[in-house]
């Protein structure tokens, strides 16, 4: 098996929800050695959400938390026992990077905090993959990414114009933020490597989301305006919008830059009369006359399918795609071409579950997948192999509760 | 403006070595790459922006700095690209290639985003690139990844966010799904993707001493960025079920609000039952209670056994009654204090006003005050991703004017004199 970036580095991660966990999807899936702490005392609650493989209501069957966790270990441990903290800090002394995305001051109170750690391991790395960050009036305010997903503006960005700000997406600062938290960790990892040093990164999903926003900010600096939702226009193309196709909700997006795409466009579309009106012949014209033409535009396509019309247009040279469910996703030509799917097993009869690539494909040192991991799977290896705990004082701490 | 902190725009130096200083970047890419660079930058990389000799076309997206349209202005441009140097180069000619090939030799990165095979056209793709430097990481950002049935295809901002699966998540029934407005949101996503896996590169290279070439599709980090479309499709045999300013609730007929009018805005809240709701919810009613809005009736939900599935739309819509003449009465501000006192998961939709008088990011040093060239003068943008405790994350400089660097770059480090200097530019390679 080839090499991997990350093959030696050594990650514990105390996480929840999402953007904890595909951080260190990341990283385990790049070659890092990730353990995962949980507990069955309160579990996850991406393990209680589904949908669940089966329609079988169990932690080890649930979607929501197979579709983040998939490359790393799993153990359970009790950090409300002071045996559990004091573990917890065996742990860490094993690892090169501490994860983590509890409420702000939360894992200092349980003995668990930068300093703390550095006192176990000097060079340590933790990032703190917070809401707010960690200093500021909203330091301890919980949250999840949701309503911090409002808080950034993307909705207020989001809609058509006169419309109510809509919320793109699910909770999409959980997906920005994992980035950020790689970023950070990786750049540390070659900063210790030069220097020695290891270092706190103190991460806040309000903070990267708006770095992303910067346009948008700088809009309201220098001119005073505070930019709302153009639905899917463009402001420079036209048409460029979604446009309805024949069947149920079945939609396609066309968007035409160039005189060349607009040319292309009309040819497929069969030369149509109105097409050859001078309104429609420059761009400015285009975008001066948009309402009118995407009807014009979507009265062609909606006697049509939508992969038709995608293949066509492509073929023709003008950006068109279709706007895919789960089901397109899982027929798609291109992400099979690239096996970007991986369907593996699970033990326990769970059976199968597909989880999907990572979006950086390297040519000497490409990402490995492997499933995501039972509650707990990884007990015996992490105490007794990585802690090289006796049987005996494993089966002790078991039976006192610890890996609860 | 006051808020922002005033640092020195001098370049990193080795009394404040940063986490990406050794590394030198090119950056070739367009629009759909731009942010990686400016990532890279930020950690203390030394990122070289090319650009044709006259002026990157992105330099034309609007919206522009007191709406003057020049190449200078662009506010999108000055967003993705601070953190750079930059030169012009035309890689067409063959001056331009050598020229190019020589900065390769010193360079650690190439970042490009240029259309499939064009590198390769130009003599100057990855495997050609090796053989001058084979220790350069060499990152492609293209739409569909370089190879494949649809690697041809074209993928503007938009047509990425469909064929990954993200924009069939964002709709209401009485109109198309809609993205993002404004930012190029999947162009930014995938340069984050671009800017971790060279990160992971360059880490690699140091115990290994080999380059490579890192493939990013856009299409790829889209799926990676959309919650669970494909998987709730295999698991359930049904799509997820969709939203934006409501909920569908699964299993069910009904239908939450999740966007709520207040006095001067909007305000975010899924009102959930069971365990989350019966932590949230019993305060936000409390809160209505003390300003004379609850009844009997809402006082007494019992929120950790309510479940939407068992409830009709006209109950679901009586309790979204209360909240919603309750929140009505209330500024964003005033939603936000008064969740902030009770420990309330309550957000208000912030607008770019909200976020830029937002207490938590002015009190954590957020803002950083920028200088510009005339007419600017001075700009305050959003400083770092995160926060490091040793080196720092930063804008270390602003975006730079066309060929601003062409001097410093070509005559300073790679030694062209004066001469060579003038008959490139009259042949129009710099």
């Amino acid at each position: 098996m080839s090499e991997r970036p990350l093959d030696g580095v050594k990650v514990v991660t105390f996480e929840h929800a999402l953007a904890g966990p595909m951080t260190t999807e990341i990283l385990g899936s790049y070659g890092a050695e990730v353990v995962r702490v949980e507990t069955g005392t309160r579990l996850d609650w991406h393990r209680q959400a589904g949908p669940f493989i089966g329609n079988v209501s169990l932690p080890n069957r649930s979607a929501c938390y197979l579709f983040v966790n998939s490359s790393k270990r799993a153990i359970t441990l009790n950090l409300r026992l002071p045996k559990g903290i004091e573990i917890a800090r065996r742990i860490v002394k094993w690892a090169d990077v501490v994860v983590e995305n509890f409420a702000g001051g939360v894992m200092a109170k349980m003995g668990l905090g930068y300093d703390d750690l550095c006192k176990v391991k000097p060079d340590i790395i933790m990032l703190s993959a917070g809401i707010y960050g960690q200093t500021g009036p909203f330091a301890h305010v919980k949250g999840h990414g949701g309503p911090l997903t409002a808080l950034t503006g993307f909705p207020y960005i989001t809609g058509f114009p006169g419309q109510e700000p809509q919320f793109p997406g699910f909770a999409l600062t959980d997906f920005v933020a994992p980035r950020a938290n790689v970023l950070a960790i990786v750049a540390a990892l070659d900063y210790r490597r030069r220097t020695g040093k290891g270092q706190y990164l103190d991460a806040s999903q309000f903070e990267s989301a708006i770095h992303m926003l910067t346009p948008m900010v700088l809009e309201y600096e220098a001119n005073g305006r505070e930019p709302v939702g153009i639905g899917n226009r463009c402001g420079y193309a036209a048409p460029h919008g979604v446009y309805r196709c024949a069947g149920e909700n079945r939609w396609c997006v066309i968007a035409v830059f160039t005189d060349d795409e607009w040319n292309a466009l009309c040819r497929v579309m069969g030369d149509m009369e109105w097409a050859k009106q001078s309104r429609f012949q420059t761009p400015a014209s285009r975008l001066d006359n948009e309402d009118e033409l995407d009807g014009l535009v979507e009265q062609w396509t909606s006697t049509k399918q939508a992969e038709v019309i995608m293949k066509l247009l492509q073929e023709a040279g003008v950006p068109a795609g279709v706007v895919q469910t789960g089901a397109d996703l899982d027929h798609d030509p291109q992400l099979t071409y690239r096996g970007f799917y991986r369907k593996l097993d699970h033990p326990d009869s769970i059976g199968s579950f597909t989880y999907s690539g990572m979006p950086a494909r390297m040519s000497r040192t490409n990402y490995r997948i492997t499933r995501a991991p039972m509650l707990g799977e990884d007990n015996e290896y992490v105490y007794t192999k990585i802690l090289e705990m006796s049987d005996e004082e494993f089966v002790e701490l078991m039976s006192g509760g610890l890996f609860e | 403006m006051s808020r922002g902190t005033s640092f020195s725009m001098t370049p990193s130096n080795e009394t404040c070595e940063a986490m990406l200083t050794p590394y030198r970047v090119l950056d070739l890419t367009d629009e759909k790459g731009f942010y990686c660079g400016q990532l890279l930058g930020s950690l203390g990389a030394d990122v070289i922006k090319i650009e044709r000799p006259d002026g990157d076309y992105s330099r034309s997206i609007a919206p522009y700095y007191h709406d003057q349209p020049t190449l200078e202005l662009s506010l999108h441009w000055l967003a993705y690209n601070s953190n750079k140097r930059g030169v012009t180069l035309n890689l067409e000619s063959q001056d331009g290639k050598a020229l190019f090939q020589r900065l390769v030799k010193k360079a650690d990165v190439i970042v490009e985003s240029s259309p499939l095979g064009y590198m390769d056209h130009l003599g100057l793709g990855c495997t050609d690139l090796e053989r001058i430097n084979p220790a350069l990481v060499f990152t492609s950002i293209t739409p569909f990844g370089q190879k494949g049935p649809y690697s041809d295809f074209k993928g503007p901002d938009l047509v990425c966010w469909a064929m990954g699966g993200l924009l069939a998540q964002t709709v209401d029934p009485d109109r198309p799904p809609v993205r993002i407005s404004y930012i190029n949101f999947a162009y930014q996503i995938a340069s984050m993707d671009a800017a971790w896996s060279t990160a992971m590169a360059l880490y690699w290279r140091a115990t290994s001493g080999k380059g490579q070439h890192i493939d990013i599709s856009i299409q790829e980090s889209i799926v990676k960025t959309t919650f669970m479309e494909h998987e709730v499709w295999e698991v359930t045999g049904r799509q997820r079920e969709r939203g934006s300013s409501f909920y569908k609730v699964p299993n069910s007929s009904v239908v939450l609000h999740t966007v709520w009018p207040v006095k001067d805005g909007y305000l975010y809240l899924m009102l959930r039952g069971g365990d989350l709701g019966a932590r949230e919810n019993p305060r936000i009613v409390q809160w209505m209670d003390e300003e004379g809005l609850a009844d009997d009736f809402i006082k007494n939900v019992n929120w950790a056994e309510l479940d939407w599935r068992n409830c009709t739309q006209a109950e679901v819509d009586r309790i979204h009654g209360y909240f919603a003449r309750f929140f009505q009465s209330k500024t964003k501000a005033e939603i936000t204090q008064g969740a902030l006192e009770r420990d309330i998961i309550l957000q208000p939709i912030c607008s770019p006003k909200d976020i830029v008088e937002h207490p938590q990011l002015e009190a954590r040093g957020y803002w950083q005050e920028v200088e510009y060239p005339s007419p600017i003068s001075q700009m305050t943008h959003p400083g770092r991703f995160f926060y490091p405790s040793a080196s720092a994350c930063r804008i270390w400089r602003r975006a730079p004017l066309v060929g601003e660097h062409n001097q410093e770059i070509y005559q300073g480090e790679l030694g062209i004199t004066t001469e060579e200097m003038v008959s490139l530019e009259e042949a129009g390679v710099i």
